[in-house]
């Protein structure tokens, strides 16, 4: 690799850490307003409103937030349950913000689990993540099949007691491939998505379905094959009768032949992994 | 000559004219437990509670006037108004315990005029809190009578006439003459025989021998307060304490559904449910002192003012906590599937849990999962089922550490499909070993802990559809589950008359790991890996949750379910095992696909 492209191959990731990070900021403030009584609606709006005075104009999607039983996606059945509602907030109850904003066109998508007061069930969840985290990582420098990577993952959660909720995503994907995104003036959106993003995976998956591989990382057969190189937005997420929890981030997976080099999440500076540092440090 | 409470110190408390017997049990310094007996007792009725409430308590018992070695006023006509049995109350109160506040406790009678106490003002500051079993408020009573009176509904009409018909002995006692000269006559004599037999209340010195003056005397209790409070019942009879309701779902003289509304006169009510019969301070001791011991323990801090009512643990609301919480649930299999799911279940509904799997570290993770969500205490113990001595030492263990286990769950199983012509007798032992024979060690060591009690329980055998639905694919596999359930039902009849409940659970296909682990016969490993994949699959596809079936399981347990097939499949080939046997025949030959 020619020195050119690797700069240019740093400066794109440090667009992407830097979206992503202004998203958990984001997460990380709105979670510190919330407080009883407020509405998943309100807690929307406060995630919108909170990056858009910081430049945000497009979306990968729109902000969502679920709380109680919510994060746990239960009675979901349609994909119009994701929306938010007005089920409101309350002392105890777990919560989910989970927002994509696109800025200056690079995409972030991340997932904020918390819970308005003590919750020892919430705070194990958020522990056991920590074991997905590194399996999946694990197994995608290994070069396995994104679908057994999936399987892997699924058998984790049922040894932990768990069930698997991102089984609940459109196509239920525990991961999808996000990338840079043009610049309009401007940017609709279709059904909590944005236009532009929307378009990219249609295209990726126009293009992968002639050439074997899917942006959508699922547990069919259309991803029956293994990493392919871009910036995926991994979300796996458990549920435990009636709470849930996940995290969502960026893992990068390269054409490397360096294993360390080949896969590696975008940022390791994040709340939930400083989170376990500081569990594992106590 | 009436026998006391053994340990017991005696005092005798004089007020109004008449003198009462009362009875102390355990340290003075510890909080204090009033017990108040009901109609036709003594204070002994209490005798098995308050020994086991003395090892933590101040246990209190008295003789109500006219019972047991407690004077009776003169006249007895106007002497047994609920007026003056407050002050009675009071005045033992004030005797045992001067300057603290006392639980109560009352059974039947004691707990009706219990009621009285904790919803008059006088008392107010004397009692911390109140635990009532048996005994409605004759003021709640005389609303819910009223209530249905005026606007009847079909329903309405239909819970007064049910209870109007289970008060039949209301009515008698009002005759006079008449229930005095049948109590020291051929009832009272009969008494004791009729209380074993009908109530199920076992003997050795109880009834004492003062009860036929006892119930002569003690019909005043009725003739005094029952028709003028049914039909004056005071409008502001709304419980000043904490109130534990322990409803007998058995109870042949009062209608569950009395209590409907009772959470608008105690507005800081917790019920709790027992399947047993009207006596169950005879019949359910062990029970009943745990759950008084807690509601104790849970008020003691808080005082008389009972401004910081603990908030209640997640999940305790609802049915299933009523009847479950702080009981012993043992669930074999309980690492993975329908055990872990049914361990889970009763966890959240604040039982104590024992989850046993030979995969020590999934039942450890289920019991730290149960702990997390509402289990008071939960282990693991590694056990494998089929291991005769191993079970055997899981059950010493289990009642010398944990107690009586109230509710088991023989859950464990493994998978076996292919013909009978290609399973060795090898894979038939293996499939014995631990689908019918860990059952049979189950019922039998945790089974006779049960009955050596005598205070009731629940087994539940998880059985299979394939117990009535036939296979080619299964016979090894359904053998061992038809077994198990008939093992059931046979055990339900023999144990029917001890209290213990018995129940057989087919749930069909249901999304757990048995499909990962099953054995194939007949076929080479790596055929046997691509059908465990593919039937994996397939169940994955049908995706009935194992949450389901742990549902499924507290139903039963609730109502004393005999056979529960679970799933919709398992219900139509239960049905068509009934009506078109002919049909699942043709089902069975068909091969599955794999």
């Amino acid at each position: 690799m020619t020195s050119a492209l690797m700069s240019e191959r740093t400066a794109e990731l440090r667009g992407f850490r830097e979206v992503q990070r202004l998203a958990y900021e984001c997460a990380e403030a709105v979670a510190a307003q919330l407080k009883p009584g407020v509405t998943e609606r309100e807690a929307a709006r406060m995630q919108r409103r909170w990056l858009h005075g910081r430049g945000v104009r497009d979306w990968f999607h729109l902000p969502f937030a679920w709380f109680g039983d919510r994060t746990a996606f239960a009675g979901f059945r349609i994909p119009l349950q994701f929306f938010p509602t007005d089920r409101r907030l309350e002392a105890g109850m777990p919560f989910i913000l989970d927002m994509a904003p696109v800025h200056k066109g690079f995409t972030a998508d991340i997932g904020y689990s918390g819970c308005l007061g003590p919750h020892p069930l919430h705070d194990r969840l958020l522990a056991d993540l920590r074991a997905h985290r590194e399996l999946i990582l694990r197994e995608v420098r290994e070069r396995r099949s994104l679908r057994e990577i999936y399987e892997d993952v699924d058998r984790l959660m049922v040894r932990q007691g768990y069930a698997n909720r991102h089984r609940a995503y459109p196509f239920g994907v525990i991961a999808h491939k996000v990338d840079r995104v043009r610049q309009r003036r401007w940017s609709p959106t279709l059904f909590g998505f944005g236009t532009q993003a929307l378009k990219g995976l249609a295209s990726d998956a126009l293009h992968g379905h002639r050439e074997g591989w899917s942006p959508l990382w699922s547990p069919y057969r259309f991803s029956d094959h293994p990493p392919r190189p871009g910036l995926w937005a991994v979300e796996p997420h458990l549920g435990f009768r009636g709470t849930g929890a996940k995290f969502e981030e960026i893992l990068v997976v390269t054409d490397s032949k360096d294993p360390e080099q080949s896969a590696f999440w975008l940022d390791d500076d994040l709340p939930h992994v400083r989170r376990w540092a500081e569990e594992e440090a106590a | 000559m009436t026998k006391g409470i053994e340990g017991a110190r005696e005092r005798r408390v004089r007020t109004g004219g008449i003198e009462l017997c009362v009875a102390e049990l355990g340290d003075e310094r510890q909080p204090t437990v009033v017990l108040v007996h009901g109609y036709p007792d003594s204070k002994e009725v209490w005798s098995d509670v308050a020994s086991r409430l003395a090892e933590r308590f101040h246990v209190v018992l008295y003789d109500v006037r006219g019972h047991g070695r407690s004077t009776a006023p003169v006249p007895l006509r106007g002497g047994f108004t609920l007026e003056k049995l407050t002050d009675d109350f009071l005045a033992v109160a004030d005797a045992v315990s001067p300057d603290r506040p006392v639980h109560l406790v009352g059974h039947d009678w004691g707990s009706v005029q219990s009621w009285e106490f904790v919803t008059v003002q006088r008392t107010e500051g004397r009692i911390a809190s109140f635990t009532s079993m048996s005994g409605p408020s004759l003021d709640h009573f005389g609303h819910w009578i009223k209530k249905r009176v005026s606007r009847p509904t079909p329903r309405g009409v239909a819970q007064l006439l049910g209870q109007g018909a289970k008060s039949w002995y209301v009515y008698m006692l009002h005759t006079p003459v008449l229930p005095e000269m049948a109590w020291r006559g051929p009832l009272g004599r009969r008494w004791p025989k009729i209380l074993e037999r009908v109530e199920k209340v076992p003997g050795g010195g109880y009834p004492t021998a003062s009860l036929p003056s006892d119930a002569a005397q003690g019909a005043w209790l009725y003739r005094d307060n029952v028709r003028f409070r049914l039909l004056h019942p005071r409008p502001d009879a709304y419980a000043h304490v904490p109130v534990q309701l322990i409803t007998p779902t058995g109870d042949a003289f009062l209608s569950e559904r009395l209590y409907d509304g009772l959470a608008q006169w105690a507005p800081r009510l917790v019920r709790r449910t027992l399947p047993a019969k009207h006596w169950v301070p005879r019949t359910r001791p062990d029970q009943l002192a745990s759950w008084i011991a807690d509601f104790v323990t849970a008020h003691e801090q808080e005082g008389t003012s009972g401004t910081s009512w603990p908030p209640p643990a997640p999940g305790a609301p609802g049915l299933y906590a009523e009847r479950f919480a702080g009981q012993l649930v043992l669930v074999t299999g309980a690492a993975s599937g329908i055990g872990r799911a049914t361990a889970f279940a009763f966890a959240e509904a604040g039982a104590r849990v024992v989850a046993v799997d030979r995969d020590g570290e999934g039942a450890s993770r289920t019991a730290e999962m149960a702990r997390l969500i509402g289990a008071p205490e939960a282990w693991a113990e590694t056990v494998d089922v089929g291991d005769e001595a191993a079970m055997e030492k899981l059950a010493e263990k289990v009642a010398a550490e944990y107690g009586v286990v109230d509710v088991l769950v023989n859950n464990a199983g493994i998978g076996l499909s292919g013909p009978f012509l290609g399973t060795t007798t090898d894979d038939w032992r293996k499939v014995l070993d631990v689908n019918l024979w860990g059952v049979v060690h189950g019922c039998r060591v945790f089974g006779r802990q049960m009955a050596e009690r005598g205070q009731g329980g629940h087994i539940v055998n998880t059985a299979s559809a394939a117990a009535y639905q036939p296979s080619k694919a299964l016979s090894a596999y359904a053998t061992s589950k038809a077994a198990v359930l008939m093992l059931s039902e046979c055990l339900r009849a023999e144990l029917a008359g001890r209290g213990i409940g018995v129940s057989a659970v087919c749930p069909g296909i249901v999304n757990t790991n048995i499909t990962a682990t099953a054995r194939f016969t007949g076929v080479s490993e790596e055929e046997e890996k691509r059908r465990r994949k593919r039937t994996s699959k397939l169940y994955g596809m049908r995706n009935y949750p194992p949450e389901k079936v742990a549902g499924a399981i507290l139903r039963a347990v609730l109502d004393n379910r005999a056979v529960v097939p679970v799933t919709p499949e398992a219900r139509g080939a239960r049905l068509l095992s009934r009506f078109a046997p002919g049909a699942l025949r043709a089902v069975a030959r068909l091969e599955p696909p794999l």
